[in-house]
Order: C-alpha cells, then sequence, then structure tokens
C-alpha cells in the first residue's frame, strides 16, 4: 500500500497499534513552548527531525487507535482522552483501540499526571485533533465522489454523501486523506451537538479491572526476571554503616545481596537489596540481614517536637509574604470584632492500594522500564542522567496503577529498580512491601495555621491575616532556595473571597526538617481548606449570621452565587431540623470550585454520625459526568479517612505507623450517602480529580459544631469520641 | 521446599516451594495468575482474596500448604468475558476506579451473594467490612451488590 507515511513513522506505528497496515495518523506539534500546537502527520514530524505522537491512528480496516498520554491511576485519563477524540472525529468509543503513550515530554508535552490536569491542559488541542482527522476523512471522500465537501457528514466511522446516501467506511478513505493537509483551524461541535461528551459514558477500562486482566506495576513479568526487596535506612535519609549477610545468603532462592543508593531530594537514602527468584524468597532473605545505619546529620525527631517548631514560629515570625492587599496590620487594630484560631493537620502516607513496585531491564547502551508511574516524562530525564545514558535510550512504560495520589510521580522506586538491573544485569522488579510503602515516605506536609480576622459593622470580613507554618515540598530540591514563598500558600481559597475582602495577607513560615514530603491528592489545598473553611465558620459565628449566608454574601460574582445556590437547593439547608447539624465548606483548586454540604445528627447512643454529603462541582467544561461523580465521591471517602482515621506520627526519627492495623482505612460501613451534583456552564475546564477533597472536612467539622457546639481544630479527631 | 498440589480454577498445577510461601505469591509467581493482588500481607485488606472451596480466605495470610488439593478460586475463574453476574453488575455500576482493590471485593462480593442471595445493607457492611478501597468505591460496590442480587435472581427465575 502506497501512501505518504514515512517507513520510519510507519514502522513505529505498527508497533505501536499492532496493525498490520496503517494509513491515517496524526500527531501534534509544538514549535515554541507556549504557542498553540500544530496538527501534523509523520512526513512532517519526520522533516522536523522528530517522531510523531501519533495521537489519532485510522488503518485500512478502519480500526482506530488513540493514544492516551497520561497516567490511569483510577481518575479517569484512559477514558476521557479518547473520549474527546472519539467525540470530534466520530467513532465508536467501544471499537477503539486505546494505547498508553511512553515518557517523552518532547513528543508528547507535559506527562505529569497531576494537578487534576489532565483534560483541562489538554482538551482544546485534542478535541481541535479529532475534528481535523474527521474534516480530512470528508475531504478525502467527497474527492472520491466529486462532490461539495459540504454536502457529506461523518457519523459513526464513515462519511455519508448527504443527496445520494452513499457511503465510506474510514477505512477506504485513510489513504486518500493522508494526502490531504491537515487544516489548524476547524470548526469544533457544540456542546448540544455532544453524542458521548458529558454524557455518563461507560470506561474503557471497566472490564479490564472487573476480571483481572488489567496489568498494573506489580503484575508485569518479564522472561528471567528476578525480585528485589529492600531493607531501607528507617529514618528515610541515611546511609548504610555495616551489613552482615551471611544468614541472608542461605536462604534458598537468595542470589544477590548489596547496597543500593537512590536519590531522594537533596538526600540520599542507602539501603541493602536483597534479590531473590521469588518476592518471597528475597524477602526472607531481608528478614535474615543485620544491617547497622549511618544516621550522621539526621534529627531523630519526633511529631511533638515539630508541631512545637511550627506553633512557636507562627507566634513570634511574620514568615515570606506574597499575596497580600491594602494594610492588614492597621485594619485588623481598627476592626470592631477580632477574631483568631490556629488549626494543625497531620502527616500522612499515601497508601495507594498498590504499594510502589518497578520493572527494570538496563542493558549496556539502553534501559526499558515498566511501573505504576505518574511522571513518565521525569522518570526519563532522572534515569538518564542516573545512568548516564542518553535521553532516546530510556524507554518508560507506564501500566495502571493501584492509584496515585501523587506519590507515583516521585522516582526514588524507580531509580532503585533501574540500578538493581544494572548490578545484577537481568531483569528485576523491586517490590516495596505495605510496612515499607507506609513508613518511608515522602508524606503530605504536616501543617499549622494561625487565622486572624477582623470584622467590620454589618458583620463583613474586613481585614484577613493567614499564616501557614510547614515544609514547603519546593525546598527540597538541589540548590533550592530556602527562601522563596510557597504559591501553595492560597491555594483552596476562593478567589471571589480574595476580591471582596479589603485587606488581607498570606504568607508562610516554611519548616526545615528532613522529612520528605510530596504532593498528596489536592497537595496543600487538603489542609489549607480545613483551616480557611473552618474559620470562615467561626466567623460567621462572630458576626451572627448564618454560614451559606455569610459565604454568599462573601462572593460577589455571579459562577459562586449560582454554586451556593445550587448548594443550598439539594441539601435542603434552608428546612433543616433543630436536631441535625448542617455545615457547609466551599474551595477552589485547579481550576474547580466545590462546595459541599455534610448533616450530621446522634445515633441512639449518643454519638455522631454522618447521615449524607451534598456536594457541588464546578468544573467548567467536562467530559463525562460518571467520573465526575465518581471521583468526587472517592475524594470525599478519602478525605474522611484523612479527618477520622489516620495520621503518620514520627518518633526517634522514624514512621510510627506501618500498616493498616494501625494506619486506619474508610471502610464501607463508615461511608456515608454521597450525592454529587455538577453545574453546567461554559467556563474553562477545570480539574476533577482533586478538587472535591478539600472541603469535606470543614464541611463536616462545622456540621458537627453546629450539632454540639464543639469546634475542631486539630485533625485527626475520632468520630465516636466526639 | 515442599511439593504442594493447588487446583486453580478447575486446573491443576503442582509447585515447589517454601512450604511457608502464602496462597498468594503461589498464585501470582510461581502459577502466574496475577488478578489476585497484594495489598498489606496482614489480613487487613482484603486485595488478595480468593475462594478456597468455595469460602473466602486472605491468600496472603494461609501458607500455601493449607490450600494442598483443595479447590481455588481467584478472580480469573470467576469468568474471563466478564459473564458472572457480579462482575456485570460490577460494570453496570461503573464501580472501579484504579481497579487494583476489585479483584478482591468481587470475590468477597460473590462469596456473600451465594450464601444470602438477598443482602441487606447490614449484611453487605458486615461482608464488604474487611475490604479496603483507596480510590472510595464503596457506595458503588453497596449499589453493584445489589444490582448482582437482582441479576442472580433474574437469572435463577429464568431457569
Amino acid at each position: 500500500m502506497e501512501t505518504t507515511i514515512s517507513k520510519l513513522s510507519r514502522r513505529n506505528f505498527i508497533k505501536l497499534s499492532g496493525m498490520t497496515g496503517a494509513a491515517l495518523t496524526l500527531g501534534l506539534y509544538t514549535e515554541v513552548k507556549g504557542e498553540e500546537a500544530k496538527i501534523i502527520k509523520p512526513d512532517v514530524a519526520k522533516s522536523l527531525g522528530t517522531e510523531l505522537n501519533a495521537w489519532i491512528s485510522i488503518d485500512t480496516s478502519g480500526k482506530v487507535t488513540i493514544m492516551n498520554h497520561r497516567a490511569e491511576m483510577g481518575q479517569g485519563a484512559y477514558q476521557s482522552v479518547p473520549q474527546m477524540i472519539a467525540e470530534e472525529l466520530e467513532v465508536d468509543l467501544n471499537k477503539v483501540d486505546i494505547v498508553f503513550g511512553v515518557g517523552n515530554e518532547k513528543k508528547y508535552g507535559s506527562q505529569i499526571t497531576g494537578g487534576s490536569s489532565t483534560v483541562r491542559s489538554a482538551y482544546k488541542h485534542l478535541c481541535r485533533m479529532g475534528a481535523t482527522a474527521r474534516e480530512m476523512l470528508i475531504e478525502a471522500a467527497a474527492k472520491k465522489w466529486n462532490v461539495d465537501n459540504n454536502t457529506c457528514y461523518a457519523e459513526n466511522g464513515n462519511v455519508i454523501h448527504k443527496p445520494s446516501g452513499r457511503k465510506f467506511h474510514y477505512g477506504e478513505l485513510v489513504e486518500e486523506a493522508s494526502k490531504i493537509e491537515p487544516r489548524q483551524t476547524v470548526a469544533l461541535k457544540k456542546v448540544e451537538d455532544y453524542k458521548i461528551l458529558r454524557k455518563p459514558v461507560p470506561r474503557q477500562d471497566t472490564p479490564l479491572k472487573t476480571n483481572g486482566s488489567a496489568i498494573f506495576g506489580i503484575d508485569k513479568k518479564l522472561p528471567g526476571m528476578l525480585y528485589a526487596v529492600i531493607e531501607r535506612n528507617p529514618r528515610f535519609i541515611g546511609k548504610v554503616k555495616s551489613f552482615d549477610d551471611t544468614a541472608a545468603k542461605k536462604i534458598p532462592g537468595v542470589k544477590h545481596v548489596f547496597t543500593v543508593k537512590v536519590d531522594v531530594f537533596s538526600s540520599v537514602r542507602e539501603g541493602v537489596a536483597v534479590v531473590a527468584d521469588t518476592f518471597w524468597n528475597a524477602l526472607q532473605g531481608r528478614k535474615a540481614l543485620k544491617v547497622e545505619w549511618d544516621d550522621t546529620g539526621f534529627a531523630h525527631h519526633s511529631t511533638e517536637e515539630l508541631y512545637a517548631k511550627m506553633n512557636e514560629e507562627l507566634r513570634t515570625k511574620e514568615g515570606i509574604s506574597y499575596r497580600t492587599k491594602g494594610n492588614v496590620s492597621s485594619a485588623l487594630s481598627k476592626a470592631t470584632k477580632k477574631v483568631e484560631a490556629v488549626y494543625e493537620t497531620p502527616y500522612q502516607s499515601h497508601s495507594c492500594m498498590e504499594p510502589l513496585n518497578c520493572v527494570a531491564h538496563v542493558k549496556e547502551d539502553a534501559a526499558e522500564i515498566w511501573g505504576p508511574i505518574q511522571a513518565p516524562g521525569w522518570i526519563q530525564d532522572d534515569l538518564a542522567k542516573v545512568l548516564g545514558l542518553p535521553k532516546e535510550k530510556i524507554t518508560v512504560n507506564m501500566t495502571f496503577l493501584g492509584g496515585g495520589f501523587g506519590r507515583k510521580a516521585f522516582f526514588d522506586y524507580t531509580q532503585e529498580a533501574a540500578l538493581i538491573s544494572r548490578e545484577i544485569k537481568a531483569p528485576v522488579q523491586v517490590m516495596w512491601t505495605r510496612e515499607d510503602d507506609t513508613i518511608q515516605g515522602p508524606f503530605r506536609p504536616g501543617m499549622v495555621y494561625q487565622c486572624a480576622a477582623g470584622l467590620s459593622e454589618g458583620g463583613r470580613i474586613n481585614s484577613y491575616k493567614f499564616k501557614m507554618a510547614g515544609q514547603n515540598m519546593d525546598h527540597q530540591w538541589p540548590g533550592a532556595s530556602k527562601d522563596s514563598y510557597n504559591g501553595s500558600t492560597t491555594e483552596g481559597f476562593l478567589e471571589a473571597y480574595f476580591n471582596s475582602i479589603p485587606h488581607f495577607s498570606f504568607a508562610d513560615l516554611p519548616l526545615d526538617s528532613p522529612v520528605p514530603v510530596m504532593w498528596w491528592r489536592s497537595v496543600y489545598s487538603s489542609t489549607n481548606g480545613f483551616a480557611y473553611e473552618s474559620f470562615m465558620d467561626e466567623l460567621a459565628l462572630e458576626a451572627g449570621k448564618d454560614p451559606l449566608e455569610f459565604r454568599r454574601e462573601h462572593v460577589g460574582e455571579e459562577r459562586y452565587q449560582l454554586l451556593i445556590g445550587k448548594l443550598e437547593e439539594v441539601s435542603g439547608w434552608k428546612s433543616r431540623k433543630k436536631n441535625e447539624g448542617f455545615g457547609v465548606a466551599i474551595t477552589e483548586c485547579f481550576s474547580s470550585i466545590v462546595g459541599e454540604v455534610v448533616k450530621v445528627s446522634k445515633d441512639a447512643n449518643g454519638k455522631v454520625k454522618i447521615d449524607k454529603v451534598w456536594a457541588v462541582m464546578d468544573c467548567g467544561w467536562y467530559v463525562n459526568p460518571d467520573i465526575i461523580k465518581a471521583q468526587v465521591e472517592g475524594s470525599i471517602i478519602m478525605a474522611l479517612g484523612a479527618a477520622t482515621k489516620h495520621a503518620t506520627h514520627f518518633k526517634d526519627g522514624k514512621a510510627v505507623e506501618r500498616n493498616f492495623d494501625s494506619y486506619k482505612m474508610v471502610r464501607i460501613s463508615e461511608t456515608p450517602e454521597i450525592e454529587v451534583h455538577i453545574m453546567d456552564n461554559d467556563e474553562k475546564a477545570g480539574g476533577v480529580g482533586e478538587p472535591g477533597l478539600p472541603p469535606f472536612t470543614p464541611a463536616l467539622t462545622n456540621a458537627i459544631f453546629d450539632l454540639t457546639g464543639k469546634r475542631i481544630r486539630t485533625l485527626p479527631f475520632n468520630l465516636e469520641e466526639v | 521446599m515442599a511439593s504442594v498440589k493447588l487446583k486453580i480454577n478447575d486446573k491443576n498445577y503442582t509447585v515447589e516451594v517454601d512450604p511457608k510461601m502464602p496462597l498468594l505469591w503461589a498464585i501470582r509467581d510461581v502459577v502466574g495468575l496475577t488478578g489476585t493482588k497484594y495489598g498489606c500481607g496482614i489480613a487487613q485488606c482484603g486485595a488478595c482474596t480468593v475462594h478456597l472451596d468455595g469460602t473466602p480466605v486472605r491468600s496472603c495470610s494461609i501458607p500455601v500448604t493449607a490450600a494442598n488439593n483443595k479447590n481455588i478460586t481467584t478472580i480469573e475463574g470467576l469468568s474471563t468475558d466478564n459473564s458472572h453476574p457480579v462482575q456485570q453488575a460490577w460494570i453496570q455500576e461503573q464501580v472501579p476506579q484504579c481497579g487494583y482493590c476489585q479483584s478482591g471485593q468481587i470475590m468477597a462480593a460473590t462469596a456473600l451473594l451465594k450464601k444470602n442471595p438477598n443482602p441487606t445493607d447490614k449484611d453487605i457492611d458486615t461482608a464488604m467490612q474487611g475490604h479496603i478501597c483507596r480510590c472510595g468505591t464503596y457506595p458503588r460496590i453497596r449499589k453493584a451488590i445489589k444490582t448482582a442480587s437482582q441479576l442472580m435472581g433474574q437469572k435463577a427465575s429464568a431457569k
């Protein structure tokens, strides 16, 4: 078959899709960073000296393959990326093959699956690309029939000539279509014409996850692969002083024992790796090791010391201030009423259900890895550096992820796998036990917040002073300036509040601590939200106003007013009864606004129970309402766990909680009824995977206050003991 | 080393392993069926649940020798084409997010429905209490078990 596809690209395409004949393949190319991506074909890619990212490929049988460049960790990228393209391309999503892109940011742009960014960062050009391919196929059909393009339309993988009813399926058109130059501007469908977008289309990965066939990192096997476990320095960072492997080497199946050293931000973490024929045998070898640790330079601190330091700093220092308006000090001193409060949130482990693991096969001149990976592009860069190989010789394959929540964007476990494989000259899987996964970090940083505000005569917030103490994640990287402002200090706060408060200042006091910390679902918003929206409730009380009404008075913009109206309506806020506690909270992060109302009451034994949660999500333009609902449900349950079930404590420089017997999780019986609503509007697409989490905890504690008069300012708390 | 006879999903295997090796690792690493997952290793999360002679067990916490000559059913044995009513219900209610714990959840739900075809919310809570889902799919698991109960009822009455 003759097509314009170059040999190189075609071979890659075939390898990629497993198809035997290829014809129309389109990708995206950004010439200058920040400029709009161009839609290109393989020949153009070749002339630009790059390899096409092949987002859409259609072969002569009409088979469509769509690339998903982002990680699938439960949040639904595996569905939403193809759902966007398939809508504009006019193909049946059930008949599309979905393939993961490998780590290559030069090719795909940012692949870091974090910040709830997949849809909001890519929807415009992915929709445009689907539409471009559709228009090329229509043009090809019109040429074949010698009719005007306008008399043809595309539907369900076919182009139809309207007047005559003649029809070509896409496979019959790809050869002709591939000769056409893609148009850079095409008309996108109107929202009211969507067939699958904004519809609860079932996820393509669901059937793989109900019969055990989905391949997670832990399921990846290579011929001749060995298994490795590592006894790591239990104090997160630090080295091995000495080790005795006499007993370990006697365990049947144990083949190698050696030290392995990886980067943990600016520090180093060393451990002793035991490699064996099975995971179980490796683990027995590890248990038989005797290791002495060298913790030089590492403070053996405790949780109490860390929080005492944060509280002390808040009392004595002003911190690094960045976002300010008016003159907050002067306004505070003149306030009719001044309110102050301090809130504390704990360190937490991510505890993905799939513990960390990675398969690596490092050869002399190239390396390939497979694993549950959130940031394949970063890992490609990191391994090139660590292994001293050119970047293009590092292949990073994403499997399905058994949870990510930010933890799997870090690259200590991938380094471990690569270094061990290089040492033993064989493919290896590094496995973390649940204990490794729970105690080793990086953790969500523990935070302390100091809030002060002044109310005016009419009960409006006139001045607002916010100080946050805790670790700044950015300060951990080599060479990072330790006095830079934490841009996440204001994350979670409504933009509308900023507009309505005349005087404010937000400052942070970065805690210098060697505990490694990392993004944890919704990052700083996950804890900031608790402080912001608990304090908002305390202010409403002082102002003598209804908490929901008080918030309404501080949001001028219609978008926020509509969300509050919806929340009020669906939760029955106005008709709540005397023996029920209602709490509300609204936060904004990753370009989405979410409001939640929690209803609590007392059970027959006088204990507080959660009766129901209502959530209203405004994420602007969206792809799949059922995924949004699932993400908000999951965010609420994860927040419930973070608020009431678990925390990571430190003692003698080590994490105390080691497994699910002490790091407790929410169970099905503790799950409240959750009702999720989505706002319909024309705003830009916002994030979905994270923004539902921050408002839950303050809505819950505000509801508990409403019912019992007890204000909870420290997390976690035991719901049974309220 | 011990020689253990395992009958998994109606297929016979003989594995030569450390007799203390938990059944989970024999299934995953020796036999090569990876649908059953490792979650905690201490019977706290339920990700490794399989049926042993029809009863749900935590395969991470029983030695492989305890399964000698017994019938083991894993998620792959329920059906590979998702035709089992519990799998169908899971798809209908769009339960999985990351999906990692779902093999264990489905095996537990299947065992519950076999014993109790019409479980109440409380029955579901009791049977599913030992299964952690970090993505928070619990509301949908509850729905799916009720849907599966209906599907199984329809199937039974059609016979």
